[in-house]
């Protein structure tokens, strides 16, 4: 018998293992996933949690449930992959060996990397909303809330979901209007970027959000502290923004166990080859979702676009045939922008977000890049599709792997995709 | 796109003076987009340069702050001295690169 593991049994994990128990031959292969945290989380919902959208159990689920049949679930923390040895160590000292390994440990906050961030203000005056906890604390530090500076922060690049802390902006907005503290609150909006949009199409489109709702960005803010007495952040280049409450996004890393197994990059994400996933390092490892160093979003979506590649590479690569399925760095995302408003993403290694209608072309009835109360409602509407759809492994209606050019607007001067990878 | 003229070099750049094409760079052509931006251009500024270039043919992206002191060996404080107010962009429009951006 061989085995393919599959370590981590979040998103891209749970998809890994519903395909490929729907496509190996049981006879020959064993699979096994392996995960310590026994709760899967619906993370678009941490966003929604602060403002009592979603309630805590809306968003969570056991994570073996999401596992189907023909798959060994183990409940296990992992202490180091041994990718000479071809085995995975386990906490405890249990050895699991595998012909095949997907890494799809994800990405996490980790707020330590910045002086001062876990100081006496945290989960006081500064919070963050990328986990269960952190959304959680940040509700109550809501509740509270009386008007004041309310900071909404990007400690540094790459983090998962690039365009929530914008879309936590939004919604404090709507949030706080609906509640009489608008006029008592000032917003900021703090950026290691150029800016708050920093896509040519999107920031002429919809960089009059900010203005409109009157949110102060402040850009090419790289933080080098925090300061918990005097309650600002202090960046490198020594510019101060107050606040009385902080809502930040710490650096995201990847897991610890990546870097004790000497496989990451300075952020403990694996460099793999864009296009079909595999480990530059190891010919036998594949790495999907967040864990992996690729160059476009660490989101759900695009686990799931990779889910539909690296299951056909892996059965190519078992069966001895090159790797021909090539992602192109799709991904597809929903955007709030507050007042039961969103706007809809869709964007490749190749393409920015353009405008134009989706899935179907010229019809729709979703709108890229355009604010409308359908794209909130299909953001709202997408947490049943994530449960009953793409986590048992099930494709998209209408939407491939491959991003479509058919039905977008792509304006003079920006690079047009050259041919298709 | 529209094309600007650099030290005699005509090359197309985005709205923002970034190189759209990046065979279309060269040092001769660094060294006046550098000046563009008040810059002399020194060794050290060339080791900076040097180090982006080689990262972005391995990661298809200009790497951030913390690429650039844990892989690339450059302190923080030096690339603010040598590249002040926002150095990962300045930087990277020298060497020919886009600006770091998110997904929109």
């Amino acid at each position: 018998m061989k085995n393919i593991l599959i370590l981590g049994a979040g998103t891209a994990g749970t998809m890994m293992a519903n395909h490929l128990r729907k496509r190996i031959d049981h006879t020959e292969w064993s699979i096994t996933i392996v995960d310590k945290e026994p709760q899967h989380y619906y993370q678009p919902g941490f966003l929604f949690m602060p403002f009592g959208i979603y309630s805590e159990e809306d968003i969570v689920r056991p994570k073996s449930r999401f596992v189907g049949d023909g798959v060994h679930y183990r409940d296990s923390a992992i202490e180091r992959i041994d990718a000479a040895a071809n085995q995975v160590l386990l906490e405890g000292g249990e050895t699991l060996p595998y012909d095949v390994l997907i890494v799809a440990t994800g990405t996490a906050p980790a707020p330590d990397e910045i002086e001062g961030m876990t100081g006496p203000d945290w989960r006081d005056r500064v919070h963050e909303f990328y986990t269960f906890e952190g959304s959680r604390a940040l509700r109550g530090a809501l509740d509270k809330w009386q008007g004041g500076r309310l900071v909404v922060h990007i400690c540094e690049m790459p983090i998962k979901c690039p365009v929530a802390p914008l879309e936590f902006a939004f919604l404090a907005d709507t949030w706080l209007r609906e509640r009489g503290l608008r006029e008592k609150t000032e917003i900021v909006y703090v950026t290691p970027l150029s800016g708050a949009f920093t896509k040519p199409v999107a920031s002429k489109i919809l960089g009059h959000l900010l203005d409109d709702k009157k949110i102060d960005v402040v850009t090419d803010f790289n933080i080098g502290h925090v300061d918990n007495e005097a309650h600002k952040i202090v960046s490198w280049d020594e510019r101060e923004v107050a606040y009385d409450l902080l809502v930040t996004v710490p650096t995201n890393m990847g897991d610890p166990m990546i870097e004790r197994s000497g496989l990451g990059d300075e952020l403990n994400y694996v460099p793999v080859d864009k296009h079909t996933l595999q480990s530059k390092a190891h010919a036998n490892i594949f790495v999907i979702g967040d864990a992996t160093d690729v160059p476009t979003s660490k989101a759900g979506s695009v686990a799931h676009f990779e889910s539909e590649v690296l299951v056909e590479n892996i059965l190519s690569f078992i069966a001895g045939k090159p790797l021909d399925t090539k992602f192109d760095g799709h991904a597809n995302c929903f955007i709030e922008s507050g007042n039961g408003k969103g706007f809809l993403l869709d964007f490749n290694y190749d393409l920015e977000p353009v405008t134009g209608k989706f899935p179907i072309p010229g019809i729709g009835p979703m709108s890229l890049l355009e604010e409308s109360r359908l794209n909130h409602l299909g953001k709202m509407a997408f947490k049943w599709v994530y449960w009953n759809v793409l986590l048992r492994a099930l494709p998209l209606p209408m939407i491939g792997h491959k991003m479509t050019l058919a039905g977008k607007q792509i304006p003079d001067g920006v690079v047009r995709p050259t041919a298709a990878h | 796109m529209p094309d600007t003229t650099i030290n005699g070099i005509t090359v197309s750049v985005d709205a923002d003076g970034y190189l759209t094409d990046h065979s279309q760079w060269s040092r001769e052509l660094a060294e006046g987009l550098a000046a563009a931006e008040g810059i002399t251009l020194t060794d050290a500024h060339w080791k900076i340069l040097d180090f982006i270039a080689a990262d972005y043919a391995e990661k298809s992206a200009v790497p951030g702050m913390r690429r650039m002191n844990k892989v690339g060996g450059i302190p923080t404080k030096e690339l603010y001295a040598l590249f002040p107010d926002g150095p990962i962009k300045k930087a990277a429009k020298i060497a020919g690169f886009p600006k770091p951006t998110s997904c929109v």
